[in-house]
C-alpha cells in the first residue's frame, strides 16, 4: 500500500465511528447530567409574611408556640409542611420570634416552663429564653424571624432558600 | 498519546483486552450488505432503551394515583425530561420495527440453518420479549389510552381457550385492572424482561462471535 497522507478506508471507519460515537454520548450525556440534577438546582426560594394573629393574644414573658402549615409542589406532589414557632414578648413592646428547628441538626427544640429553656431531645442542645446557646453542640443561637406588628396584628417573615 | 498507550498495555497485560477486541470485533466476514447491520442496530437500540429507561425511574412512580403527575412532571417539571422519554417512547417502536425486519433478513438469507439453530431460537426469544417490553411498558403511562389498551390486551389473552381465565387474573393480579397490575407490569418491565434479554443478549453474541455470520446463499445453494 502507497503511503500517503490520505486517510487509508480503516481509519476513516475508526474515525467516524468514534466521532459519532462522542456526538452520541454528548447528545444524551449532558441532557443526562441536567435531567439528574434539575429538580436540586430549581429556584424553591420563599419570602412571604405569615401573620399570626393579634399581638395581644400572646401572654408577656412567655414564650408561646404557634403553628402554620404551608403547601409546597415538589414534583408530582404536593407537599403540605407544618412550621412551629415560639412567640415571645419580652415586655409590652419587645416581641421576638424564634424557630423551634434546632440549629444544630433540625431536631424541634421545646420550652421547659420548670428550667425557663427551650431544649432539643435529640442531642441535648439547650437555649435561653432568648434564644442564646446555654450548652451542647449548636453551631448557633435559635433563629429569629423578622417581625412587625400592624395595626396589633404580629407578622413574621418567612425567608427561606 | 505515549502516556496513554503505557496505561492501555498496562490494562492489556492484566486484562486481555487486546485479545477481546480481535475476536469480538476484528472477526472476519463474509460479503454482505446492509441488512446485516439489523443487530447491531437492535443491540444499540436496546442499550439506548436500557439507559434512558433507567433514568425515566428516576422520576416515574408506579402507582395509580401518581404515575400520571409523575410523567407529566418528566415532562414539562425536569430539565430534558422530554427527550429521555421521547427517546424511549420512539426507540421502543424503533426497536420493535428493527428487529422483526432482523428476523425477516435472518429467516429469508435461511441463516437460522445448522449450525446457527441455537442464535435463531435465542433470536425468537429475543422477539418475544422485546413485543413483552412493548406490551408492559404501554401501560405505565396511565393515561386513558395505555389503560384500555391494557384492559383489551389482557382481555384478548383471556380467550384462550381452559386456561385464559386464568392468565387473565395472573396478567391483571386480580379480576380487574388495578394498581395491582400496575406495579406488575413495572416489575416485568424494568426487572423480570430486561434479566431475560440480557441473557439472551450474551448467549445470542456468544454464538455470533463463535460461529460468525453466514453468508448470502447462492442462487443453487
Amino acid at each position: 500500500m502507497q503511503k500517503s497522507h490520505h486517510l487509508s478506508r480503516n481509519e476513516f471507519v475508526k474515525i467516524t465511528v468514534g466521532a459519532l460515537g462522542a456526538v452520541i454520548a454528548g447528545v444524551i450525556g449532558i441532557p443526562a447530567v441536567a435531567y439528574l440534577l434539575s429538580p436540586a438546582l430549581k429556584n424553591q426560594a420563599l419570602d412571604a409574611w405569615v401573620p399570626l394573629g393579634p399581638l395581644d393574644i400572646y401572654p408577656v414573658g412567655e414564650p408561646t408556640m404557634f403553628t402554620f402549615i404551608r403547601t409546597k409542589v415538589n414534583g408530582w406532589e404536593k407537599t403540605v409542611y407544618s412550621y412551629g414557632v415560639y412567640v415571645y414578648r419580652k415586655n409590652e413592646t419587645e416581641v421576638m420570634v424564634f424557630s423551634n428547628v434546632c440549629t444544630h441538626l433540625a431536631c424541634r427544640v421545646t420550652f421547659q416552663d420548670d428550667t425557663r429553656e427551650y431544649d432539643c431531645p435529640c442531642h441535648d442542645a439547650q437555649f435561653d429564653i432568648e434564644g442564646n446557646i446555654l450548652a451542647g453542640p449548636p453551631p448557633r443561637p435559635m433563629d429569629r424571624y423578622e417581625t412587625k406588628v400592624e395595626e396589633g396584628l404580629l407578622s413574621i417573615r418567612l425567608l427561606e432558600g | 498519546m505515549i502516556m496513554l498507550t503505557k496505561i492501555i498495555n498496562w490494562l492489556d497485560e492484566r486484562l486481555g483486552l487486546r485479545a477481546i477486541y480481535n475476536v469480538t470485533l476484528d472477526r472476519k466476514v463474509p460479503k454482505v450488505n446492509w441488512w446485516f447491520t439489523l443487530g447491531s442496530a437492535s443491540l444499540f437500540l436496546f442499550i439506548i432503551q436500557a439507559v434512558t429507561g433507567i433514568f425515566l425511574t428516576v422520576y416515574y412512580v408506579p402507582s395509580p394515583d401518581h404515575a400520571y403527575d409523575s410523567i407529566q412532571y418528566i415532562m414539562t417539571g425536569v430539565s430534558y425530561g422530554w427527550l429521555i422519554r421521547g427517546l424511549h417512547h420512539w426507540g421502543a417502536s424503533l426497536m420493535v420495527i428493527v428487529v422483526f425486519i432482523h428476523m425477516l433478513r435472518t429467516f429469508f438469507y435461511a441463516a437460522y440453518k445448522f449450525p446457527r439453530e441455537l442464535t435463531w431460537l435465542t433470536g425468537v426469544v429475543l422477539l418475544l420479549t422485546t413485543l413483552g417490553m412493548g406490551f408492559s411498558g404501554y401501560l405505565l403511562p396511565w393515561n386513558q389510552r395505555a389503560y384500555w389498551a391494557t384492559t383489551v390486551g389482557t382481555q384478548i389473552a383471556g380467550t384462550a381457550p381452559v386456561i385464559g381465565p386464568l392468565i387473565l387474573s395472573v396478567l391483571r393480579g386480580g379480576t380487574d385492572l388495578s394498581a395491582v397490575t400496575l406495579a406488575r407490569f413495572y416489575a416485568v418491565h424494568i426487572w423480570f424482561l430486561p434479566a431475560v434479554i440480557v441473557l439472551m443478549i450474551g448467549v445470542h453474541m456468544y454464538m455470533i462471535i463463535r460461529l460468525g455470520i453466514s453468508h448470502i446463499p447462492e442462487k443453487d445453494e
